[in-house]
């Protein structure tokens, strides 16, 4: 948090409030300006929701239910099910968590733990420019990097060591399941990295010098005083990334391989929520089928609501008075 | 002995464990360097003079730019800015100045929630409240996706950058007798002023890239725009195109393209640093 002379705390307002209290017209006026302009952030999101259901009702009515549970996605039929979108939006993000939370709690860890002072710093503005890297660049340089050195070696090896389980088994094409779960990793790595930082860094000294005072080494005060102290914190950054691997859509639409298609291997090619709609949005030529994308934006929405309010209200419990800012 | 051998194994355990958490820091930042390296290897020599002032050519003719998309793009950014500034300096505003503890909780929340949204949702919204009622894919539509994006971003920076002015400021200030929204635009703000235009500036740079939310909004055109109602090129969108194209001569331009998008958008996030005193940096 930064250091201010004189930060205006809430005393501080309140005294401001009585000293004036918005009394003239201009200040009415501009109180209530300010605060129209606050709620459009509540006004969004209802609007977001009403829009996405209104887009969907025909086919809300048509499917019901099904609609989530059956995984026929035929435009020319206008049979309409959503699972295996549902079921590669799971299994990419989950490939992602399990890349992408070790490395960047472990980097968390070392850039407010570990490391010396001198390479911190340096460190941090790496994985900031990271997070500037726009998805659909990174989306180029799956296609054209990422998935040909895939491709050529580490799916063989894994093929070779794993094939006997369902996983890494199959024909391997680059294009996959796999590669879009790695990507996504990417994609989130800085931001469960940055909400990671924050969540240590809110960690009281007390608590280590209280380790150290005991005799323990950098780790072992690593380990017992600020990681079971941060866990929920941790836990917290870790839901919000997952948060933004749900919804991720460029670069993983450009390495999935979208095939609506549900296989246990790895290797084949998937499909998720977002890359459907980003596909084949401009392509729907009738209602039904644009109702039905509208639709699958509605599941989208829905699970990425459910994750961030999650998310942010495991960041807020944490007891530090000031939340982890939302990062970029 | 024993006594020796015990503290020694530990701090080993200490020390490898610093050791894991350094290779995985740099595992971090692997895919920077190695996205740079390739950007500027495909990418440094595609770029030309032609890059910037020519429109694409058709497939199978050599050369050509994107000089449209590029303007394009800085286009939609200042449709962008004009939808989301307002609102979201304005709702910074309020949560600084005048919002109560239970109502700033519940309004940065909805915020903070609302940044999580998918960009790609965004696009679906607008194109069912703007593309649908005037039939048209349009840059308006695109800047205001792109603006919805912003308000939640510039909400929650200006809102810090506020709070990092001094109460005597305002005290002083309503002390002379000047009314509490001139303090607020006079006083406070003028302060913050160079904190504000970061923050919107951080905004623009992080919805530059996005591509999500224009597909089906701004939609993209290989010529020039006429019309903000008609559709519009981005450098995003471009890419895109370019990218999952079959010829090799658009996966160069692609490769062009990203380049000249990540040096801008680099460049605004750079100059930002530069510019702003430690302090500020910090809250942005």
């Amino acid at each position: 948090m930064p250091v201010v002379a004189n930060p205006p705390t809430l005393a501080a307002r309140s005294t401001i409030d009585r000293m004036a209290p918005a009394s003239g017209v201009g200040d009415k006026i501009f109180k209530w300006l300010t605060l129209a302009m606050a709620l459009a952030v509540v006004v969004l999101v209802f609007l977001v929701g009403w829009q996405l259901a209104r887009g969907s009702s025909l086919a809300i009515q048509k499917f019901g239910f099904h609609f989530l549970t059956t995984s026929t996605w035929d435009p020319v039929a206008e049979q309409f099910g959503a699972l295996p979108f549902i079921y590669g939006t799971a299994v990419s993000s989950l490939i992602a968590l399990i890349i992408a939370v070790p490395l960047s709690i472990a980097t968390a860890l070392f850039l407010t733990e570990l490391a010396p002072l001198w390479i911190r710093q340096p460190i941090i503005s790496l994985i900031e420019m990271l997070a500037a890297i726009p998805s659909v660049i990174l989306g180029l340089w799956g296609i054209f990097v990422m998935i040909p050195w895939l491709r050529d070696h580490p799916f063989p090896v894994l093929k070779r060591l794993f094939g006997w389980t369902p996983l890494f088994d199959g024909p391997i094409y680059g294009t996959s399941m796999l590669a879009g779960g790695i990507i996504i990793a990417i994609m989130i790595l800085p931001i469960i990295t940055s909400v990671s930082r924050e969540i240590l860094r809110s960690v009281p000294n007390l608590q280590r010098e209280a380790a150290y005072a005991l005799g323990a080494t950098r780790w072992e005060v690593t380990r017992i005083a600020v990681l079971s102290y941060a866990r929920k914190g941790l836990f917290g950054a870790v839901i919000l990334g997952l948060g933004r691997a749900l919804g991720e859509t460029m670069a993983v639409t450009m390495v999935i391989g979208n095939t609506p298609q549900i296989r246990a291997s790895l290797f084949a090619p998937g499909y998720t929520l977002a890359s459907v709609i980003a596909n084949e949005f401009t392509e729907a030529t009738t209602d039904v089928y644009l109702q039905a994308l509208f639709e699958i934006g509605l599941v989208l929405f829905g699970i990425t609501i459910l994750a961030n309010l999650l998310a942010q209200l495991l960041l807020r419990t944490m007891g530090s008075t000031m939340p982890p800012r939302a990062v970029q | 002995m024993k006594n020796n051998q015990y503290p020694s194994w530990r701090k080993t355990k200490s020390a490898l464990a610093a050791m894991i958490a350094f290779v995985c820091a740099l595992l971090v930042i692997a895919p920077l360097a190695l996205v740079f390296f390739h950007l500027l290897r495909e990418g440094a020599g595609a770029v030309s003079w032609s890059f910037f002032t020519e429109l694409p050519k058709p497939v199978g003719v050599a050369g050509g730019g994107m000089a449209n998309a590029i303007f394009g793009s800085f286009q939609l950014l200042g449709l962008a800015a004009l939808a989301g500034v307002p609102a979201g300096v304005l709702g910074g505003v309020y949560l600084a100045e005048y919002g109560t503890v239970r109502s700033n909780w519940l309004l940065r929340f909805v915020a903070d929630v609302l940044n999580g949204v998918p960009s790609i949702i965004w696009g679906v919204v607008v194109y069912g409240l703007v593309v649908l009622r005037f039939k048209s894919f349009s840059a308006y539509a695109g800047g205001l996706a792109l603006g919805f994006i912003m308000i939640p971003l510039i909400m929650r920076t200006t809102e810090e950058v506020l709070l990092l002015v001094p109460t005597g400021y305002r005290e002083a200030s309503l002390a002379l007798g000047i009314s509490r929204w001139k303090t607020i635009v006079y006083v406070v703000m003028k302060t913050a002023l160079k904190g504000i235009v970061t923050g919107i500036l951080l905004a623009l740079a992080r919805v530059a890239g996005e591509t999500a939310p224009l597909l089906f909004t701004a939609f993209g055109n290989r010529f020039w725009n006429h019309d903000l109602a008609e559709p519009i090129a981005a450098l995003p969108l471009q890419i895109f195109s370019y990218a999952i194209s079959p010829y090799d001569d658009w996966h160069r331009q692609a490769w062009a393209g990203a380049l000249v998008l990540v040096v801008m958008i680099f460049l605004v996030n750079i100059l930002v640093r530069v510019l702003t005193r430690e302090r500020l940096a910090r809250v942005l």
